[in-house]
C-alpha cells in the first residue's frame, strides 16, 4: 500500500487540502446539537425569541460553511484520486511495455488487461472514498465523542459504553464472514464454469446428447451456491439489528439518566437532546466506517496485484554499453545453445543446439509440437535469453547488443497473427512508418495480399476491426507478412505463419520471398513438409536437440525422424 | 486451409446490449418494465407465503422505528426542570422505547433472514431455468452471439437481480414507508413547520435533478473515453509482442498517455459535479435542521410548542431528507437490474431447437445407411448454402469430404446431425428421414469428433466416459487403449484422475484428439463424423491419432472432412464439394483420371507431398 501512496505525492497539496475541508463540513455539522441545545437552554428557557433568531442565522451560516466545506473536499480529493489513477495506469503500462516475453508469459495477458483497467479504478476509487468518506466518519465519531463528553461526561460515557461491544461484534463479523464469502465466490465460480463449458463445448454436449446429464452437474452447483450464499448472508444479516439495538440502547440510556440528571439539577433539557443527537451521528459514523473498511480490504486484493506488475524484475533490460550497427550481412551462429524457460522444471526446451545461417540462406526448422521450434527462433531477437552458450549475429554476441537496436534488424512474423485496428495501409506500414505507398504495395504484392486487399471496396484504407476481426484467419497472416517485408529486414523469421493459406499461395509467397529476400536470411517454421523442400538447410528437431541438419536431398538419405514425418504426411514410402 | 467456418456473420445480436465497462454500474433502462416486472412476480410467486411475512415486518418494524423520536420527545417533555421530573411518565416512555426498539430490531432480523432465503430461491430458480433453456437452444443461437455477452447475461445480470432482491427491495419500501411516516408525524406535531421544511426539500431535490442532469453528460463523456481508453489497453497488451517485435514501445506510451490524459479530464468534470450533490444534500439536512430549531424554539417562546417536540420533530426531519437520497439510488439500482432481468428473459424467449415431432420414432439398432436426397439449405433466408446435393453412403462405407474452404463441408455435418433443418429434400439414416425421427436418438447414433476437440475441466476418465455414462471403468480404459491413448494417461502423475484445466490447456493437441476419439470409440455410433485436425500435431501423435482413426471407422459408415492423402485414398466414395454442389465423385483414381476439379485440386495440394 505504501508503495502506492507514493502516486499521491505529487498532489500532496489536493491531498492535504481535502481533508482539512472535510474537517470544516464535520465540525459544521458537529455544531449544530450545541447550538441547538443553546437555542432550548437559553432562547427557550428565557424566552428569549432575539436569541434564537440570531442562534438559528448563525447555525445557517455554519451550515453553508459546511457545504462549502465538503464541495472543497469533494473537488480536491476528486483531482487528487483522478490524477493518482491518471499517474498510476501510465505507469503500469509503460512498466509493461519494458517486459520481455518472459515476463509476458508469467503474467497472462488477460491478467495483464485487468489489471490495468478493473484493478487501478478499485484503487481509485477507495483513494477517493479515503479521501472524502475514510476522514469524515472517524472525524465524525471522535468529534461526536468530544462533544458528548464535552456536554456532559457521565452521561456520555455511560451511554458511549455500547461502543466497544459494538466495534467487538462488527470485528467478529468481518473476520468470520471473510471465509464464508471467499467459499461462496469458489462456489459461483464453478456455476460460471459450468455455464461456460456449456456455451464453448455445446456441440459437444449436443452431438453426446447430454443434456440432461449438464443441467443435474448444474443443478448440483446451483444448489450448492445457494446454500453457501444463504449462510453466509444470513450471518451477516445479523450484525445490522444487533447494531441498531445498542445504539438505540445507547439513547434510551441517555434519555433515562438523563432525566435524572435533570432533576437534580446537573444537566439541563437542551443538552439532554444534543447528546442523543450526538450519540446518533456518532453511531452512525461508526457504521459508516466499518462499511468503507470493507470496501477497502477488497481493494487491497486490486492493490497488490497492481504492485506485483509494478515490482515484477525485468530479465532483459538495455545495458548502457550495448553496441548497435554491427550487423552488416547477417550471419546467424548458434554456439552450444541450450534453453529452459524461467520457473519451470524438467528437461530444458533446448539442449545444446549448435548451427550456422549464412546471409541469404533460407533455413527450415520442422519438428513435433514442443520440439523446441519456436524458442530457437525467439532466442534471436532476444525475446528469450539463452540460458547456456551464445548467439552470435556477423560474430557479435546478441546480448552485447540493444535489444531496440536488434529487433530493427529482424523482422518476425509470429505464430498468431496479431493486426491491430486502423486501415489496412496504416497495419502494414506498422512494419516501417516512412515507407511510401509504393513500398506498401510491393511488400502487400509479395505476401500475396494484394489482390484481396483491393477487392475490399475501400482497398487499403479498409478499416480493421480490433485485432482484424473482419479478416479471415489467412489474410490476416498475409498482411503480418507484408508488415514484416516492409521492415526489409537483414533476418527474416517466419514461425508457422502460412498455417492458414492455402499451399497455392504459399508457394506463391515463398516464391516472392525468394526474389525479395536475396541477401536476408530467413527462417522458417513449418509443419507441412512441402513448405521446407526448398530451403538451403532444414534443421529437425527432436525434443529439444538437433536431431539432423541438411538440405531435403541429404535428410531423405539420411535421416529416419526426417523419413518419418515425410511418411505421415504423405502417406507414403519413401523412396 | 483454415478450420470451415461457412456458418452466419455474426448477426446483430441482442438489442440495446451496449456495455462498456462495468465500472460505472450503469446497466441501461428495461424497455418494458411492466411485463418483465410481472415475470419476476412469476419466480417470486411462489413464495407469497413468507413474502408476505417480509412485508409485514418491514411494516412493522419501519412503523415502530418511526414512533421512536416521537416517544423520546414525549420522555423529554416529561424533564421540565430541576426536581420536576415527572418519574413516572419518563419511566413509562423510556419503557416503551426499549421494547419498541427491540421489536424493531427483531423484525428487521426476520426479515433480513426470511428475504434472503427467498432472493436466493428466485435465483437458483432463475439460473437452473435459464441453463435448462440454453440447452434447448440451437446452435445458429449460440454461433451467431459472443460467448461474452451470453456469459455476461448468465451471470451478471443474473447477480444483479441477486442484489437488489435481497437488499433495495425491502429498503425502499422501508425508506418509502418512512419518508411517508415521518411526513405524517411531522404534520402532525406542526404542519407550518413541515410546511418550511417541505418546501427547502424541493428546492434541493429539484437542485440535485438539475444537476444530475448535467452530470449525465460528462458521465456519458467518461464512460467514453473509458471505453477507448480500455479498447487500446486490451489491443495493445494483446498484441504486446508484435509491439515488442516492432519496436513501438515508445509510441503505444505516447498514445496511450493522450488517451489516459482525457480520461482523466472526462474524469475530473464528471466526478466534481457529481461530488457536489452529497454535501449539498447535507446542508440542506441542516437547514431544515435549524429551521425546525429555530422556529421551534419561537413557538416554544409562545408556549405553541413543548420543547419534547422540537426534539422529536428535528429526529423526523431528518428521517425525512436521509430516505430521499436512499430512494434515488435503490430506484437506480432497481431499474438497472430490470434491465438485466429482460435480458435475461430474452434468452428464455428464444425459440428452442428443433422440435421433434408429435409421433417421432426411436432409432435403434442403426445399420448406418445415409441417404441425402436433393438436399437445399442455407442458414439465412435467400443465401443457399448447399444446393441438390445427393448422396448415398452404405453401411460401413468411408466418404471423405473434400472441397476448398467454405464449400460447405462442415453444412453437410451440421445437417446429418439436425443441428439444423434442410429447406428442401430429405436426409434418411436407414431409409426414414431424420425429421420424423427424435432427435436425441438421432444423435446418440452419430458420434463425432471435431477439430476443436472440446474437453471439459474435469479428469480424464469423466471426460472419456462422457460418451457413455453408465460405462465402467474398465470400458473407459479399454477405449483410451484403443484410442493410443492409454500409455500417456499411464504417464501423467495422476493417471486417469488427471484433472484437466479449463479448455485443457495441460495436454497437448494432438492428446486431446486422442481423447476425443477415445470418447467417441467409448459411445459406440453406427454412423461416424469426423473433421480430420489440418496441423499442430508431431509426427508421433499424428501416426498414433490415424491409426486410433482408422481403429474407431472399422465397420462405421463414416464422414470424414479429409485432410489427409492417406485418407482421401482410401476411401470408398470422395464427394468433391465447391459453391455447396458435389461436383464431382467417385474413388481416388476414378477421380484422378476424369482430370478435373479434384485433379486440378490434388496437383496444387497433394502432389507437392508426393512428389518430394
Amino acid at each position: 500500500m505504501k508503495r502506492l501512496a507514493l502516486y499521491l505525492k505529487p498532489y500532496w497539496a489536493a491531498v492535504l487540502l481535502a481533508p482539512l475541508l472535510m474537517l470544516v463540513e464535520v465540525v459544521c455539522d458537529l455544531l449544530q446539537p450545541t447550538l441547538m441545545s443553546r437555542i432550548v437552554n437559553i432562547g427557550v428557557g428565557s424566552g428569549d425569541a432575539g436569541y434564537i433568531i440570531k442562534t438559528g442565522t448563525l447555525m445557517l451560516g455554519i451550515a453553508l460553511l459546511g457545504m462549502a466545506g465538503g464541495i472543497g473536499c469533494t473537488i480536491f480529493a476528486v483531482i487528487a484520486s483522478q490524477n493518482f489513477g491518471t499517474d498510476l495506469r501510465a505507469d503500469l503500462f509503460q512498466k509493461i511495455q519494458s517486459f520481455s516475453f518472459a515476463n509476458l508469459d508469467k503474467l497472462k495477458t488477460e491478467s495483464l488487461i485487468t489489471r490495468l483497467t478493473n484493478d487501478v479504478m478499485q484503487v481509485q476509487h477507495v483513494v477517493l472514498m479515503m479521501l472524502r468518506i475514510l476522514v469524515r466518519a472517524p472525524l465524525l465519531f471522535v468529534g461526536g465523542i468530544v462533544m458528548a463528553v464535552a456536554i456532559n461526561p457521565v452521561l456520555a460515557c455511560i451511554s458511549l459504553a455500547v461502543i466497544p461491544v459494538m466495534i467487538g461484534i462488527l470485528a467478529f463479523v468481518i473476520t468470520k464472514s471473510f471465509p464464508l464469502f471467499a467459499a461462496v465466490q469458489e462456489k459461483l465460480d464453478r456455476v460460471n464454469r459450468v455455464m461456460r463449458e456449456n456455451l464453448t463445448g455445446v456441440r459437444v454436449v449436443k452431438a453426446f446428447v447430454r443434456s440432461d446429464y449438464e443441467i443435474s452437474r448444474f443443478g448440483k452447483a446451483n444448489d450448492e451456491l445457494m446454500e453457501i450464499t444463504v449462510k453466509a448472508s444470513r450471518f451477516v444479516g445479523m450484525t445490522m439489528p444487533i447494531i441498531m439495538l445498542l445504539m438505540n440502547t445507547g439513547v434510551v440510556a441517555v434519555t433515562w439518566l438523563g432525566g435524572y440528571r435533570v432533576n437534580s439539577g446537573n444537566i439541563q433539557v437542551g443538552h439532554v437532546i444534543a447528546l442523543i443527537n450526538y450519540i446518533m451521528q456518532i453511531l452512525f459514523a461508526l457504521m459508516m466506517s466499518t462499511m468503507m473498511l470493507m470496501s477497502a480490504t477488497r481493494a487491497k486484493a486490486s492493490a497488490d496485484r497492481i504492485i506485483e506488475v509494478l515490482d515484477m524484475e525485468l530479465d532483459i533490460g538495455n545495458d548502457s554499453e550495448a553496441c548497435r550497427n554491427v550487423v552488416k550481412a547477417g550471419r546467424v551462429e548458434f554456439k552450444h545453445v541450450s534453453f529452459r524457460y524461467e520457473g519451470t522444471s524438467g528437461a530444458d526446451v533446448l539442449q545444446d543446439v549448435s548451427f550456422t545461417a549464412n546471409p541469404g540462406e533460407t533455413i527450415a526448422i520442422l519438428g513435433a509440437t514442443g520440439a523446441g521450434k519456436s524458442t530457437l527462433i525467439n532466442l534471436i531477437p532476444r525475446f528469450y535469453d539463452a540460458t547456456e552458450g551464445r548467439i552470435l549475429i556477423d560474430g557479435v554476441d546478441v546480448r552485447d547488443m540493444e535489444p531496440q537496436y536488434l529487433r530493427s534488424i529482424i523482422s518476425v512474423v509470429l505464430q498468431e497473427s496479431i493486426l491491430f485496428s486502423g486501415t489496412i495501409r496504416d497495419n502494414i506500414r506498422w512494419g516501417r512508418k516512412d515507407a511510401t505507398e509504393e513500398e506498401v504495395v510491393e511488400a502487400a504484392k509479395a505476401a500475396q495480399a494484394h489482390d484481396f486487399i483491393m477487392g475490399f471496396p475501400h482497398g487499403y484504407d479498409t478499416v480493421l476491426g480490433q485485432r482484424g476481426v473482419n479478416l479471415s484467419g489467412g489474410q490476416k497472416q498475409r498482411l503480418s507478412i507484408a508488415r514484416a517485408l516492409l521492415k526489409k529486414p537483414l533476418i527474416l523469421i517466419m514461425d508457422d505463419s502460412t498455417s492458414a493459406v492455402d499451399l497455392e499461395t504459399e508457394s506463391r509467397i515463398q516464391a516472392s520471398l525468394k526474389e525479395l529476400m536475396k541477401n536476408t536470411t530467413c527462417f522458417i517454421i513449418a509443419q507441412r513438409i512441402n513448405s521446407v523442400v526448398e530451403a538451403d538447410k532444414i534443421i529437425v528437431l527432436e525434443n529439444g536437440r538437433v536431431a539432423d541438419i541438411g538440405s531435403h536431398g541429404d535428410l531423405m538419405r539420411s535421416s529416419r525422424v526426417y523419413q518419418e514425418i515425410y511418411r505421415s504426411q504423405t502417406g507414403e514410402e519413401a523412396v | 486451409m483454415t478450420k470451415e467456418r461457412n456458418l452466419p456473420g455474426p448477426s446483430a445480436g441482442f438489442p440495446g446490449t451496449h456495455r462498456h465497462g462495468m465500472f460505472m454500474g450503469q446497466g441501461g433502462k428495461a424497455n418494458n418494465t411492466k411485463e418483465t416486472l410481472k415475470r419476476l412476480w412469476h419466480y417470486l410467486g411462489g413464495q407469497k407465503r413468507q413474502l408476505a411475512v417480509v412485508f409485514i415486518m418491514v411494516l412493522t418494524g419501519t412503523g415502530l422505528s418511526l414512533a421512536g423520536p416521537y416517544l423520546i420527545g414525549r420522555a423529554v417533555d416529561t424533564m421540565v426542570g430541576k426536581g420536576n421530573v415527572d418519574f413516572a411518565k419518563l419511566a413509562a416512555d423510556v419503557g416503551v422505547l426499549m421494547v419498541v426498539y427491540a421489536i424493531s430490531a427483531l423484525t428487521v432480523w426476520i426479515q433480513t433472514y426470511m428475504m434472503i432465503g427467498i432472493s436466493q430461491n428466485t435465483v437458483r430458480n432463475l439460473r437452473k431455468d435459464l441453463f435448462s433453456k440454453v440447452q434447448t437452444l440451437s446452435l445458429h443461437f449460440f454461433d451467431s452471439r459472443p460467448h461474452g455477452e451470453l456469459m455476461s447475461r448468465l451471470t451478471n445480470d443474473v447477480e444483479n437481480i441477486n442484489n437488489v432482491l435481497t437488499q433495495s427491495t425491502t429498503q425502499l419500501i422501508s425508506s418509502i414507508i418512512s419518508l411517508i411516516g415521518s411526513l405524517g408525524m411531522m404534520l402532525w406535531i406542526s404542519p407550518l413547520l413541515t410546511l418550511f421544511i417541505l418546501i427547502f426539500t424541493l428546492a434541493g431535490l429539484f437542485l440535485s435533478k438539475r444537476i444530475a442532469r448535467i452530470t449525465k453528460k460528462y458521465f456519458s463523456a467518461q464512460q467514453k473515453e473509458l471505453g477507448e481508453l480500455n479498447g487500446y489497453i486490451e489491443e495493445t497488451i494483446s498484441g504486446q509482442r508484435v509491439v515488442k517485435a516492432y519496436c513501438r514501445e515508445a509510441e503505444a506510451i505516447s498514445k496511450f498517455e493522450i488517451v489516459n490524459r482525457r480520461l482523466n479530464e472526462a474524469g475530473i468534470r464528471a466526478q466534481i459535479l457529481s461530488g457536489i450533490i452529497p454535501p449539498l444534500m447535507n446542508c440542506l439536512g441542516n437547514i431544515s435542521f435549524v429551521l425546525g430549531a429555530a422556529a421551534g424554539g419561537l413557538m416554544a417562546v409562545k408556549g405553541t410548542m413543548t420543547v419534547g417536540m422540537i426534539a422529536g420533530f428535528l429526529n423526523y426531519a431528518k428521517q425525512f431528507t436521509r430516505p430521499i437520497n436512499d430512494i434515488a439510488n435503490q430506484f437506480n439500482m432497481v431499474q438497472s437490474a430490470l434491465a438485466g432481468a429482460e435480458r435475461v428473459f430474452e434468452v428464455m424467449d428464444q425459440k428452442p431447437e428443433l422440435d421433434d415431432v408429435p409421433d417421432a420414432a426411436v432409432m435403434k439398432n442403426v445399420s448406418g445407411e445415409v441417404v441425402f436426397k436433393d438436399v437445399d439449405f442455407g442458414y439465412e433466408k435467400g443465401v443457399p448454402v448447399l444446393k441438390n446435393v445427393n448422396l448415398k453412403a452404405k453401411p460401413g462405407q468411408t466418404i471423405a469430404l473434400v472441397g476448398p474452404t467454405g464449400a460447405g463441408k462442415t453444412t453437410i455435418v451440421n445437417l446429418l446431425t439436425r443441428f439444423y433443418d434442410i429447406d428442401r429434400g430429405a436426409i434418411l439414416v436407414d431409409g426414414k428421414d431424420i425429421r420424423t425421427v427424435k432427435k436425441d436418438s438421432l444423435r446418440s447414433s452419430l458420434g463425432i469428433v471435431l477439430q476443436d476437440c472440446y474437453l471439459f475441466s474435469d479428469t480424464i476418465r469423466e471426460n472419456i466416459r462422457y460418451g457413455r455414462l453408465d460405462a465402467t471403468d474398465e470400458e473407459v480404459v479399454k477405449a483410451a487403449q484403443l484410442a493410443n491413448a492409454h500409455s500417456f494417461i499411464q504417464r501423467l502423475p495422476d493417471g486417469y484422475d488427471t484433472v484437466l484445466t479449463e479448455n485443457a490447456g495441460n495436454l497437448s493437441q494432438g492428446q486431446r484428439q486422442l481423447l476425443t476419439i477415445a470418447r467417441a470409440i467409448l459411445s459406440d455410433p453406427a454412423i461416424l463424423i469426423l473433421d480430420e485436425a489440418t496441423s499442430n500435431v508431431d509426427t508421433r501423435t499424428e501416426m498414433h491419432i490415424q491409426q486410433a482413426m482408422q481403429q474407431l471407422m472399422k465397420g462405421r459408415t463414416s464422414f470424414v472432412i479429409a485432410h489427409r492423402l492417406s485418407t482421401i485414398r482410401n476411401a470408398d466414395q470422395i464427394l468433391v464439394i465447391n459453391g455447396g454442389k458435389i461436383i464431382e465423385r467417385g474413388n481416388h483414381h476414378e477421380l484422378l483420371n476424369k482430370r478435373g476439379f479434384y485433379h486440378h485440386l490434388y496437383n496444387s495440394q497433394f502432389r507437392r507431398q508426393r512428389a518430394v
